[in-house]
């Protein structure tokens, strides 16, 4: 992400310091983490120290201080979905993409978590890839879902 | 400013509105145990040692004496039993974390407390913030923050700015209440930046 769409974001806000976190949220929803450089401009451009901005973009889970892949996949360990089967999809997913909670793939493809509850028991198990459910998930579909993204 | 007469232990003290009942025991000579408080920082009431009983109107509560401003015909108890054994539990659990800490050894014997009591989980900072608060507030330098909550918070410091100004400055170590802050330093020093030889003031 360059200097220039940083600054844009930052001009949306009126480079108000009040609007940080506001700023870090887009920041890293569109490239997926916080790289230094970025948390050093806006720094910069807002006035706050560094040491506060890596305080609060290490506090919310929200953000990430390491590349995330293009999807993230956040499997409910909740409950619910682990009486019907969530550590089936789990393992699917780990099998498929290689790779296990918390960590990203080295084509930057996925990123895994586990959640603690979802909302929505009722369609359990329950896997969320970029903020899209997916409900009562088989191991072949948990496969069919994964490989419907690139 | 108007002046507000309360009692602390007994005593009549007189403070200024807006103050603390630390800070108005303080100017009485009575001393209450702190951890987190700082006379150039702004009262941040994390380690709650410093808590005493208060008696107001027909109520008596708890309430942590430096970040409570006086009121008038308060009474304060800055020790009853309640009050002794918060401060000895606050203290077993932070001798927990800095079971070498001097300052919490000394407070540990005045209040009986048992550095065994809980299963020891060295991680040495005890989160009291006077650091971070000090390079922040006093030195308007900003080299060392808090990263990561609850269990797993801890110091950082930012190497690009502990480079330039730690090594001229160090006014922070004196104020830890255990030797964290000090290893944190020559710590970020080895791995990110090396430092002139000891002391040395850096001419950067
Ligand atoms: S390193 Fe020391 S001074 Fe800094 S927060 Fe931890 S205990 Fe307090
Ligand atoms: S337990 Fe999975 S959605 Fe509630
Ligand atoms: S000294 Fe009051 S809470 Fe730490």
């Amino acid at each position: 992400m360059n200097n220039d769409r940083i600054d844009q974001i930052i001009d949306k806000h009126q480079g108000e310091a009040s609007s940080l976190i506001q700023v870090l949220l887009e920041i890293q929803s569109e490239n997926h983490w916080l790289p230094k450089d970025a948390l050093r401009r806006v720094g910069e451009k807002l006035q706050v120290p560094l040491s506060r901005i890596q305080h609060i973009a290490t506090f919310y889970k929200a953000f990430s201080l390491v590349p995330k892949g293009r999807h993230e996949v956040h499997v409910c360990m909740g409950t619910a979905c682990h009486v019907r089967g969530a550590e089936r999809v789990l393992d699917k997913v780990q099998d498929l993409t290689g790779i296990k909670p918390g960590e990203t793939d080295l084509d930057l493809k996925f990123s895994l978590e586990t959640v603690n509850c979802l909302g929505c028991c009722a369609l359990g198990p329950v896997m969320e890839i970029d903020g899209k459910t997916h409900g009562k998930l088989s191991r072949a579909e948990t496969e069919d879902v994964l490989k419907s993204y690139d | 400013m108007n002046e507000i007469l309360l009692q602390i232990d007994g005593k009549e003290v007189r403070a200024r509105e807006g103050m603390t009942v630390l800070e108005a025991a303080q100017s009485a000579g009575i001393s209450i145990p702190t951890l987190c408080y700082h006379e150039k920082l702004v009262p941040f009431g994390g380690c709650r040692l410093c808590i005493v009983e208060a008696e107001g109107h027909g109520w008596i509560r708890l309430v942590v004496s430096c970040v409570y401003t006086v009121e008038e015909n308060l009474a304060v108890r800055t020790r009853s039993e309640k009050v002794d054994r918060i401060r000895k539990t606050l203290l077993e659990l932070l001798l927990a974390h800095a079971p070498n800490s001097p300052q919490l050894q000394d407070l540990a014997q005045e209040y009986g407390a048992d550095k065994d009591r809980f299963e020891k989980e060295a991680s040495f900072c005890i989160h009291c913030g006077l650091c971070v608060r000090y390079c922040a507030e006093v030195k308007k330098l900003n080299a060392v923050g808090f990263v990561d909550r609850g269990i797993k918070k801890e110091i950082s410091f930012i190497p690009e700015i502990a480079s330039k100004e730690c090594h001229n400055c160090m006014e922070c170590f004196p104020l830890c209440p255990t030797s964290w802050l000090q290893a944190a330093f020559v710590f970020t020093e080895a791995l990110a930046f090396s430092g002139p030889s000891s002391g040395t003031p850096s001419n950067e």
